[in-house]
């Protein structure tokens, strides 16, 4: 890559650097006035297309894989939005993990199974509406806005960062659910279409809803809270935290109008043995109606994020 | 396309629901120029600023910032203009040179990260987390983020609230380095020591409007202000004081009198201070 233009000055010693940004400063006005684009002295070189802008996908990419870092060093997002999935699983499965459903469907692998499609909506979801709210109060939005960074590059940054986060968490609770709870890999191309399916629709509409949501917190630190709380109820009513079975009618019929549901749905389609579809409300898996309540979210969140996204907090 | 002035506006107004913030100004700022706006809080210094940097849109007037139309930023326009804003503390999880570099990332021809960074005061912090700054180090991030890209021109909105006086005379310097990198300068701020110190230019504005315009040793006609001699006339307990368009002359005609010395002769003009407190009470409804 030619892009990065600091040659040799990550070996250049404090003061040489401050030496050589003197003596730039030393040059006389009227020769900067009339080349801005290409300042001799801080250009390297064999820099070509010295003015051109950079490319969105190229900041896109590079923007995504910077927040992966950030993420993975931030506590709160490591323990509450990455951690605390598997940590749940571990703790219903062992505490209701004796008790065998039915048709050979142990109660671990409908907690594995539901609280994949939680752990994504979580890094999706609850990570971006928390975050792009925080980065908005903190005025990080206004700034990034106030630079020539193309506007898709930032949210292009997200879905990679998103994209990354999701899969490993994905991996996690996979994890953890074949070394608890006899978790099966599917075998057939077609459960691994169906997963494949579910998990991009479901991360991709859970992570247009976030951006969207992240609109309604008011301060950087009522942004955890106002985001997480209804999160938390509807894995209750998603059949997440409880078997979907174990709800009440009206809360299942409440569950069945957000996209949640769908996802756990069609996760214990791909992870559960055959016949488990009897188990369901509807004695069927119902991808089709999946696909479409997914794609209905995912058409809204992005009505939602263009109509409500702001690059300024309203304070 | 801009090879006149770094920024032109004319009549331009802002008003919120029934609050006129901007009220009609006009502003001239030359490439190279260091140029500052003064006034109180509320006066429409940030207003006024916020539209140049197109971040706010104007109800009327034109406004021209390097030959494009700040309203219709594209990001070619943006790659020459550098905005310094303050950040809360509360950054992402990452050190000073990751969120430079990323910043400057965005730039066609920026400055080297670590130079920026060198620039600002920040060298031995470059591995820090920026969550781990302190409030005056904060600060310098937040200008090294807005000079990294290499500006034409530079929008600092009160850079150094805040700043302890070592940090300020350091912040003075750097600014001074930038324009002699022939870089144009906006600065709003509260401290007219600052404005004199740094200012080729400065427009005092009240309530919506420029109330007077021009470089600190004549702003308010403060150069043709008439001067103020003192002295200890004998046999007098207080000091004889007189205001006068000519103190030369006064001083000569004293010295005649006194044939040599005059006892505690001092002669004055008026600060900086004393010309815009005077033309912010006339402004004053």
């Amino acid at each position: 890559m030619t892009e990065r233009r600091e040659p040799a000055e990550v070996g250049k010693s404090g003061t040489a650097a401050i030496l050589a940004a003197t003596q730039q400063a030393a040059q006389p006005a009227a020769q900067q006035a009339a080349q801005p684009a290409a300042r001799p002295t801080t250009k390297p070189p064999g820099t070509q297309q010295a003015t051109a802008l950079p490319g969105v996908w190229r900041l896109g990419i590079a923007s995504g894989a910077l927040e992966v870092k950030a993420f993975f060093r931030d506590k709160m997002a490591v323990a509450f939005i990455f951690g605390l999935p598997s940590i749940l699983l571990v703790l219903l499965g062992s505490i209701f993990g004796g008790q065998a459903a039915a048709h050979g469907v142990t109660v671990g692998q409908l907690f594995t199974a539901g609280m994949i499609a939680g752990g994504i909506m979580s890094t999706s979801f609850q990570y971006l509406a928390i975050s792009i709210a925080t980065e908005r109060e903190n005025g990080m939005l206004k700034r990034l806005s106030g630079t020539p960074m193309p506007r898709a590059a930032y949210f292009a940054g997200k879905f990679v960062q998103v994209l990354m986060c999701t899969v490993a968490e994905t991996v996690l609770l996979m994890a953890v659910g074949i070394i608890f709870y006899h978790l099966h890999l599917p075998t057939s191309p077609g459960r691994w279409w169906t997963f494949a399916w579910v998990f991009l629709l479901g991360s991709a509409t859970c992570a247009l809803l976030g951006i969207a949501a992240s609109s309604v917190p008011r301060s950087a630190a009522s942004a955890a809270p106002v985001i997480t709380l209804p999160f938390t109820v509807l894995n209750f009513i998603s059949g997440v935290y409880v078997p979907f079975n174990d709800i009440p009618h009206w809360m299942q019929v409440l569950g069945s109008f957000f996209p949640l549901k769908w996802m756990a749905q069609g996760m214990r389609s791909v992870f559960l043995p055959t016949g488990a579809d009897a188990l369901e409300t509807a004695h069927a898996w119902e991808h089709g109606r999946t696909a479409l309540v997914l794609v209905i979210w995912l058409a809204a969140g992005l009505v939602l994020c263009a109509k409500t996204f702001r690059w300024q907090s309203r304070n | 396309m801009d090879n006149g002035a770094a920024v032109t506006v004319r009549g331009l107004r802002k008003s919120y629901r029934d609050v006129t913030a901007v009220d009609g100004i006009d502003l001239d700022i030359g490439h190279g120029e260091v140029f500052a706006l003064l006034g109180p809080n509320g006066a429409g210094k940030t207003t006024t600023v916020e539209i140049l940097e197109g971040f706010r849109r104007r109800d009327g007037g034109t406004a021209e910032v390097l030959g494009h139309d700040p309203a219709r930023g594209s990001r070619a326009w943006r790659a020459r203009i550098g905005i310094v804003l303050q950040l809360a503390s509360t950054g992402p999880e990452l050190t000073v040179l990751e969120m430079v570099r990323h910043f400057a990332s965005f730039y066609p021809v920026p400055r080297p990260a670590r130079e920026v960074i060198d620039l600002v005061g920040l060298a031995d912090k470059a591995s820090s987390r920026i969550s781990r700054l302190s409030g005056g180090q904060t600060r310098r991030l937040d200008v090294a983020l807005g000079i990294v890209g290499q500006p034409e021109l530079l929008f600092l909105d009160e850079p150094t609230t805040g700043f302890d006086p070592e940090a300020r005379r350091q912040f003075w310097d750097l600014i001074r380095n930038l324009r002699g990198d022939g870089t144009t300068i906006l600065l709003t701020t509260h401290y007219l020591d600052e404005a004199e110190a740094l200012a080729d230019r400065i427009a005092v504005i009240a309530a919506g409007r420029i109330v007077a315009s021009g470089d600190p040793a004549s702003l308010g006609g403060r150069d043709a202000a008439a001067a103020r001699v003192s002295w200890d006339a004998p046999g007098q307990t207080t000091r004889t004081t007189v205001q006068t368009a000519t103190p030369t002359r006064l001083v000569a005609e004293l010295a005649r009198e006194f044939g040599g010395e005059v006892p505690g002769l001092t002669v004055t003009r008026p600060t900086l201070e004393d010309i815009y407190l005077d033309l912010i009470s006339e402004a004053r409804p």
